[in-house]
């Protein structure tokens, strides 16, 4: 029984140190490719795939999340009397966590699982294989555009997110709730830090974005060629994503809040 | 001496626990229509994946114009695939590229010619497989037969010096059968291409085909010019080119005696087995 | 046709997302290109500067004219040495205007108020703020008050 055990977490440390070996060789080989003039159409084809068609969703979670943290900031607030500090409040929020965190979790979900699926299928009907045997590299010509435009899209997204975000929560605070919006706008202005917040929120973005389209790239590069190896690749990326951006937030925000 | 295309030289290939190769050393003529049949599931598309690198032997080398195709650089070993093609059993097509787009791939990929260039060649090629029409279409749109027509047309575009065929009989009717074998005759006659054709259909591999090959379990169990074939009567290469189900080539899959797994011996084995140790 | 309409849409969404960050670092942080060129720096001592930080804002009338650049511990005078950071345009502070450390609202953070005073001279960058009030700490004021009371 004790040895069933311990052969099993053997046999799984195993499969999950050879993983990360082969989603580390993926990662290195897209990114060592001589850079191809003709991979720049397809790289803005993937921003326009990952970044352009992500927006709706992006925008109307921002809003939603903005919304929601002016509403019940105000409501801690206004006992105090300090309803002055909201558009600080929500600002911080937004730009240095929230942002980052919702957009990189929605960007799994809506990008990251599609990007598995659509690899994942490709090799399942033998199309990177007919690629490679036609002489083109899939990794370059398929893996590296979309790790690019993965990576570059996450943290504008975050950006739009956040702004958003702020956007409706002086809606709802300055033109619903009554909030004087020169105390709003100005106290945000003087509590946010451009190169402390804003820079540190961008940074934390950039780092999933990297994690998360890795994630999907390897998860479609390395499924089984099966509907169920496929169902399972796509699983993976949303939940493997969703973990390693919780974990790595923390780790984030501990390393550079210098707490 | 004539140069030869392929050489297998004892190679090995295992699934896992299930061998499929067991020291095959044969070659493949530059210049020659090689045909490879045998029963399905022998290792005959295993065989092609061999050939174009996309699998590693266990043992043995495997020279493909004259180079290891294990040991070259991966650089190499693309530059190598630009003058192979290979149809792959399922055609493999781009299936969010249309069939013309599918054709123009290896041509915008591997060459400099301008659009109306590409235009012109791969107008030419899907005619040659009567699909000039379907050049608009995705591959969705299409049935099997003509995916596999468009993905005959995708491997011959850049007009290599070899041609692997994984089964580019099937799923055509008598007409399109006709002319796509010739078709594959002429490109190896004309142009002087190596074509290798797996493929179970004895009648028009044989028709087109110089030497043939026949594979069973893992080893050749017979080759030469399809007259020869004919003549030889060893009675495993005699069962497989009259197609009867008897006989010493096994039609099935390795399992346990079928009466038996019908009603359950595998059970009572597996507790003598047991009761022995 | 289609690639036209995708590059176009691409371009659009990378625009916009620079606008968002434009959006973030101007209307949100109050970043503005240049700050510390066109600013000049003004030196003076407090007894006590509890709460005041860097980057608190240093106002005249309440209207917010730079903000504080360094608090340090002088040796010599053995009080605090605070440098401000002063806008180039406000450049007629008399020498004998007096800087005084207070809080906004109750509970809000610290802030430098000058006052201005009625000297000709004025101050110009490297000067020092002589008169000074410093912070009122709460806690002090209510234990003055308390042993007044008993
Ligand atoms: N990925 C795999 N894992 C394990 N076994 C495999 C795998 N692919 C193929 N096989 C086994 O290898 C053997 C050869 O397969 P292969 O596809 O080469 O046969 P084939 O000769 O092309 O058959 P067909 O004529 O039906 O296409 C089969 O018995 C199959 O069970
Ligand atoms: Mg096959």
């Amino acid at each position: 029984m004790l040895i069933h055990a311990l052969r099993r977490i053997g046999r799984f440390g195993f499969e999950m140190l050879s993983s990360m070996g082969r989603a580390l060789r993926l990662l290195s080989s897209a990114l060592i490719r001589r850079p191809d003039h003709r991979n720049i159409p397809l790289i803005i084809g993937q921003i326009y795939q990952l970044g352009v068609l992500s927006i709706l969703i992006i925008v109307c979670s921002g809003f939603a999340i903005g919304a929601v943290l002016a509403l019940q900031g105000y409501t801690q607030l206004v006992r105090v009397g300090s309803e002055s500090a909201l558009g600080l409040g929500v600002a911080l929020v937004l730009v240095m966590e929230i942002g980052p965190v919702v957009s990189a979790l929605l960007f799994a979900g809506r990008a990251g699982s599609a990007v598995t699926a659509e690899i994942g299928l490709m090799k399942a009907t033998e199309q990177l294989a007919s690629m490679e045997m036609i002489g083109v590299d899939p990794i370059s010509r398929i893996i590296a555009p979309r790790f690019w435009g993965g990576f570059i899209v996450l943290p504008l997204l975050a950006l739009m997110f956040s702004v958003v975000g702020i956007w409706a929560g002086s809606l709802v605070a300055v033109d619903w709730l009554g909030v004087y919006s020169g105390s709003f706008w100005s106290v945000m202005e003087q509590g946010v830090d451009f190169f402390d917040h804003v820079m540190k929120g961008i940074i934390k973005s950039i780092v999933f974005g990297f994690v998360v389209i890795w994630i999907s790239l390897y998860q479609g590069y390395d499924s089984l060629p099966t509907s169920e190896g496929l169902s399972k690749a796509t699983t993976n990326t949303v939940v493997f994503s969703s973990v390693w951006i919780l974990v790595l937030d923390f780790f984030l925000t501990l390393m550079m809040f210098e707490l | 001496m004539t140069r030869n295309s392929i050489v297998f030289d004892n190679v090995s290939y295992n699934f896992g626990k299930k061998e499929i190769f067991k020291n095959l050393s044969f070659e493949v003529p530059a210049g020659q229509t090689v045909g490879i049949m045998g029963p399905s599931g022998t290792g005959k598309t295993t065989l092609l994946r061999l050939m174009g690198g996309q699998i590693q032997p266990d043992n043995g080398t495997i020279l493909v114009e004259g180079k290891d195709i294990n040991k070259i650089k991966r650089a190499e070993l693309f530059e190598l695939r630009k003058c192979l093609g290979m149809l792959f059993q399922s055609g493999a097509l781009f299936s969010d590229l249309t069939v013309f787009e599918n054709v123009a791939f290896p041509l915008k990929e591997h060459t400099r010619l301008n659009g109306e260039m590409i235009r012109y060649l791969v107008l030419i090629k899907l005619n040659s497989v009567g699909l000039r029409g379907a050049a608009h279409l995705f591959p969705r749109e299409l049935s099997g037969g003509m995916q596999r027509r468009v993905a005959l047309a995708r491997a011959m575009a850049l007009d290599p010096k070899l041609i692997m065929y994984d089964e580019p009989f099937t799923g055509l009717d008598p007409i399109a059968l006709g002319v796509i074998s010739n078709l594959i005759k002429d490109v190896g006659s004309v142009y002087e291409c190596t074509n290798v054709i797996v493929s179970h259909d004895i009648e028009e591999t044989a028709r087109i085909s110089n030497l043939l090959y026949v594979l069973s379990e893992g080893e050749i169990i017979g080759q030469g010019s399809p007259q020869d074939l004919k003549k030889d009567d060893s009675p495993r290469l005699k069962q497989f080119l009259n197609g009867l189900p008897d006989g010493p080539v096994p039609f099935h899959y390795p399992a346990p005696e079928y009466l038996d797994s019908l009603i359950g011996v595998k059970n009572t084995k597996r507790t003598i087995i047991k009761r022995d140790d | 046709m289609q690639s036209l309409k995708i590059e176009v849409l691409v371009g659009v969404f990378l625009l916009l997302s620079l606008l968002c960050l434009g959006f973030l670092a101007v209307k949100v942080s109050g970043f503005s290109l240049g700050k510390s060129n066109d600013r000049y720096l003004l030196y003076s001592h407090f007894e006590q500067v509890g709460g005041l930080t860097v980057r608190s804002k240093v106002a005249i009338s309440g209207v917010e004219i730079g903000q504080v650049l360094a608090i340090e511990y002088d040796q010599e005078t053995m009080n605090a040495k605070v440098t401000l950071e002063i806008d180039s345009s406000i450049s007629s502070i008399p020498s004998d205007s007096t800087a005084s450390i207070l809080t906004e609202g109750l509970l809000g953070s610290k802030y430098i108020s000058i006052s201005l005073g009625a000297e000709d001279q004025t101050l110009s960058g490297g000067d020092e703020i002589f008169d000074t009030q410093s912070a009122v700490i709460l806690e002090e004021l209510i234990g003055k008050f308390l042993i007044e009371q008993f």
